[in-house]
């Protein structure tokens, strides 16, 4: 988030898209409520169902699957057209205005509405209001990112904010909600394949002879990695040979899960690293036993880029150890020894090397967390970003025009699939699963779709009902919603034993790899 | 010091901003005044009459959380028509329902008949589930009062127990409406309100049904905010006592909100968890997957060895074997095949710092970038 969690308060507008906060972020839809509630803030809604927080919003904008980019420049060009954006900070702040302006000319709002399905007026009233503001946030998660054009969304977002000059300031800003705890930090401490910790690119010869020196290797490789979305397609012929995974189970959260499985399974060795026996480590080599939060020492990175401690309650079961202790070993063995006396000895290392933790210790965060960038031992932290300029200089808009999602509904696969979580579980359940009473509240897996198309379907409410896509199909309990819209079903994606994403599509995103989950065609039958 | 906005306290001048109430200039300067039903973040609804103080020059007495600071005012916090209105007050309270603690007067002979009813109610021989851990105890205890004298009145409505996280008990409720307020104001989840059920009056869900079939979403806010023992954690409730546990905070390890909260320990397990009250992100709140999905923990399905796949079949393997043979492959593989045909997928479920060793390992180790995380997914 540019922004903090608190901030959200003190927007006068906020805007909501692709999340869908009370159940996924729920303490944090609690800001959002109480903003429109208590203080007056007007709240935008942009999702394709109407989630809890709609019933909250002034405006409910309702876009077909996959339309992101379209509805956000149909909002610009009514604003710029308007004149009612922000002239002084897109002159001082920004640059590429001219084409971006050229691009949303022809997103009339009549135009908007033919490819994202709404109405001309409603983009013209939700445009007024955003731009109206004193202070607008744009909230939004995996609703925006898991399409082909995860990133055009993300950059349309960052144009619309910039346009209304609304980076920078308290109240305002883009804020990407991340769905698992500790993303930003997996991100900021490298788990990726083209940067170091802090974002330090793997191919600058600096940060290449930096971290060779801090590390007391030579050899270090420039040549940027695969992403996870890339590494399975190449353990399918066989190019990949040895995975290592710690902590993830990918067996219930890659799309199109037939051919993931495929993929793994073609690996000539595979270790996976768990507190549980996941759908993947089923399929493991060597499968090791680590220990979970409440068990060990260290820090996790919120969403508001706030590092926080995690510390130690109980014991880790049996011979389970901490993760990073595991990595170590192997390490060492392996010729390289890495040991370190505790998580705080790690912590030491990191700000060493990480510019923008550089600042941080247990010490200064043991009551509360701080923000990072924080380069220094006396700096405060970072709250809020880009106050006085963007990491280039001045902000880049980017022209984007509009590219329709990977798959289409047609005759033979007609209807639209879209995936997501229930606030009582998470991910692919393998934590909550095991508490009896979160299974109590959600048993199973369901497709949730309007009484109108189950009846065209001779569907009633609890009929299981056969849904497939292209890549597969599964078995489930029609579920009757007031959250769903015509021509769509949705399918949490929790449950292993009738997994959702055996049907999802795995077109990438070419930038960001991250798939098109939020979007492919299915076909409903009722099971026998 | 400005000569405007002084108000004076039990004999001690002090300032404050306009807007401030009695009891938060009192609070500010250390003035300890009891209160029940006043909510951090809400608006203060008087409803529990604790709080109440004596203001020079009015004739009754005022409710502090409620009632502006005023120049020149000259307050009374704990001054003999104070303290008996909160006797009064805690009296009534007290004797309104099943608070079968140690306040409650184990002296009277009606004590034994109550005793008996309340645990065929609560089919339990103990004493009250939060017996030590109740702010009506507490005060009852500073104000030296029991519940004796007055009769105890017909509960009548029955504990709710058809919901897998929370018992409603609403013959221990106050009615002091933190609850209604934590629901509303805080978690904004509307599923609680005061509700007129014939002539007694209960905290009600969705029409008076069982939480379950309300708009209730389990986060558990109210029984955090509960001053006494009518919201309970389901699995809580008479198996653990404050005494008993001890509190570790942390950060919560379900979703990117980062919440803090403190995980209760007793005999090496963690029984209950509740929201870090005063600190950013969260102040205290969570949901229902914070407060409630802890079980995994102590899960008898959690991996507690090493172990190698041998002939298709897992085998159960020491530390050092299953080390060695990764270490084995993992250099065999990088010697035959080289570098970039292996990689790492981190987690987002794990610490900065395993994340930072891992990313590490790739890069120094195995000489490869190849390593990510599935947040893409
Ligand atoms: S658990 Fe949460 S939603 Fe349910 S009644 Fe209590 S505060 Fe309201
Ligand atoms: S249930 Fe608890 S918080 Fe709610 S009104 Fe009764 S005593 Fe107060
Ligand atoms: S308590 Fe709920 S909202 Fe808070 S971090 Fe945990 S999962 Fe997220």
């Amino acid at each position: 988030m540019t922004n903090t969690i608190a901030d959200v308060e003190k927007a006068d507008v906020i805007l909501v898209t692709g999340s869908n906060t009370t159940e996924n972020h729920p303490v944090l839809s609690a800001f959002v409520k109480r903003a429109v509630e208590f203080k007056n803030a007007r709240l935008i809604v942009v999702d394709p169902r109407r989630i809890k927080l709609a019933g909250f919003a002034h405006q409910w904008l309702r876009p077909n699957l996959g339309t992101d980019v379209a509805w956000i420049n149909g909002m610009m060009h009514v604003i710029i057209k308007e004149d009612i954006y922000d002239r002084t900070f897109v002159g001082t702040r920004t640059e590429g205005f001219e084409e971006l302006k050229k691009v949303v000319e022809k997103f009339t709002p009549e135009y908007t509405e033919e490819i994202t399905g709404i109405p001309a007026q409603q983009i013209i009233d939700a445009a007024r209001m955003y731009a109206g503001a004193k202070a607008g946030s744009i909230l939004y998660c995996m609703g925006i990112t898991q399409h082909t054009t995860g990133t055009d969304n993300v950059k349309s977002l960052a144009n619309l904010a910039m346009v209304c000059g609304n980076l920078g300031i308290e109240g305002g800003g883009v804020n990407p909600l991340r769905g698992q705890n500790n993303v930003q930090g997996a991100c900021d401490l490298g788990g990726l394949p083209n940067v170091f910790s802090g974002y330090q690119p793997v191919n600058s010869i600096d940060a290449i002879k930096k971290m060779e020196e801090a590390w007391g290797v030579s050899g270090l490789s420039d040549k940027v990695g695969l992403k996870v979305t890339e590494m399975l397609p190449k353990a399918y012929n066989g190019e990949f040979k040895a995975l290592y995974i710690i902590g993830e189970n990918p067996l219930v959260s890659d799309p199109d899960l037939n051919h993931a499985e495929k993929c793994i399974s073609n690996l000539d060795f595979l270790v996976v690293q768990d507190i549980f026996m996941t759908e993947t480590a089923k399929i493991a080599d060597v499968v090791l036993p680590s220990a979970c939060f409440a068990e060990k020492e260290g820090t996790f990175s919120n969403t508001e880029r706030r590092v926080q401690r995690v510390r130690k309650a109980v014991e880790p079961p049996g011979q389970a150890w901490d993760d990073w202790k595991i990595t170590c070993e192997i390490a060492t063995r392996m010729g390289y020894p890495m040991s370190y006396e505790n998580p705080s000895a790690i912590f030491e290392e990191i700000a060493t090397v990480t510019p923008s933790y550089a600042g941080l210790t247990y010490d200064r965060i043991e009551d509360e967390g701080l923000h990072w960038p924080c380069p220094t031992a006396d700096h405060p932290g970072t709250p809020i970003l880009h106050t006085a300029q963007f990491p280039r200089g001045r902000g880049q808009f980017h022209a984007i025009d509009f590219i329709p999602p990977a798959e289409k509904a047609d005759d033979e696969y007609p209807m639209y699939l879209t995936t997501g979580r229930v606030i009582y579980h998470y991910h692919t359940g393998t934590m909550t699963r095991k508490t009896d009473g979160l299974n109590e509240r959600s048993s199973g897996n369901f497709v949730e779709i309007t009484p109108d198309d189950a009846q065209k379907h001779d569907l009633k409410d609890g009929d299981m009902v056969n849904v497939a896509s292209r890549r597969g199909d599964i078995t489930a309990a029609v579920k009757f919603s007031d959250k769903a819209v015509e021509g769509t079903v949705f399918i949490p994606f929790h449950f292993a034993e009738s997994a959702a994403n055996k049907l999802t599509n795995a077109a990438l995103d070419p930038i960001s790899g991250i798939p098109e989950f939020k979007v492919c065609a299915v076909r409903l039958s009722k099971a026998a | 010091m400005s000569e405007q906005n002084r108000i004076t306290i039990n004999g001690n001048e002090f300032s404050f901003e306009a807007g401030e109430t009695i009891l938060e200039v009192a609070r500010r300067n250390h003035i300890d005044i009891p209160t029940l039903c006043h909510l951090r973040g809400t608006v203060s609804n008087g409803e529990c009459k604790i709080c109440v103080v004596e203001i020079e020059g009015e004739d009754s007495l005022t409710a502090s959380c409620s009632s502006p600071a005023t120049d020149s005012m000259v307050v009374r916090t704990e001054s003999p028509e104070v303290i008996a209105a909160r006797r009064t007050t805690i009296r009534q309270m007290l004797s309104s329902g099943n608070h079968n603690c140690a306040v409650r007067g184990s002296d009277d002979r009606d004590w034994t008949q109550f005793q008996l009813n309340v645990q065929k109610e609560d089919d339990s021989s103990e004493l009250c589930p939060v017996w030590g851990d109740c702010r009506l105890q507490d005060i009852a205890y500073r104000y030296q009062v029991s519940g004796e004298g007055f009769s105890k009145t017909d509960i009548p409505y029955h504990t709710e127990r058809v919901n897998p996280f929370i018992v409603r008990d609403f013959s221990r409720c106050i009615l002091c409406g933190r609850c209604v307020q934590a629901c509303n104001e805080i978690q904004v989840n509307k599923a609680i309100a005061f509700g007129n059920r014939e002539t007694a009056t209960k905290i009600i869900a969705a029409g008076d049904r069982p939480l379950k079939d309300s708009d209730c979403v389990f986060c558990g806010e109210c029984v955090q905010v509960c001053p006494v023992g009518a919201l309970v954690e389901k699995d809580v409730r008479y198996r653990v006592r404050p005494w008993e546990t001890e509190k570790v905070r942390t950060t919560c390890s379900y979703c990117g909100v980062g919440c803090q909260l403190d995980l209760h320990v007793k005999d090496g397990k963690v029984v209950k968890v509740s929201g870090t009250e005063d600190v950013a992100p969260n102040y205290g709140s969570l949901c229902v997957k914070g407060r409630f999905g802890f079980n995994f923990i102590s899960s008898p399905e959690r991996l507690t060895t090493p172990l190698i796949r041998e002939n298709g079949e897992f085998r159960e393997a020491s530390w050092d074997e299953a080390l060695d043979l990764v270490a084995k492959r993992f250099g065999e593989i990088k010697e035959k095949h080289g570098s970039d045909t292996m990689g790492l997928l981190t987690s987002a479920r794990v610490t900065n710092e395993e994340n930072y060793v891992a990313q590490k390992f790739t890069r120094a180790v195995l000489k490869t970038n190849n390593v990510d995380h599935c947040a893409r997914l």
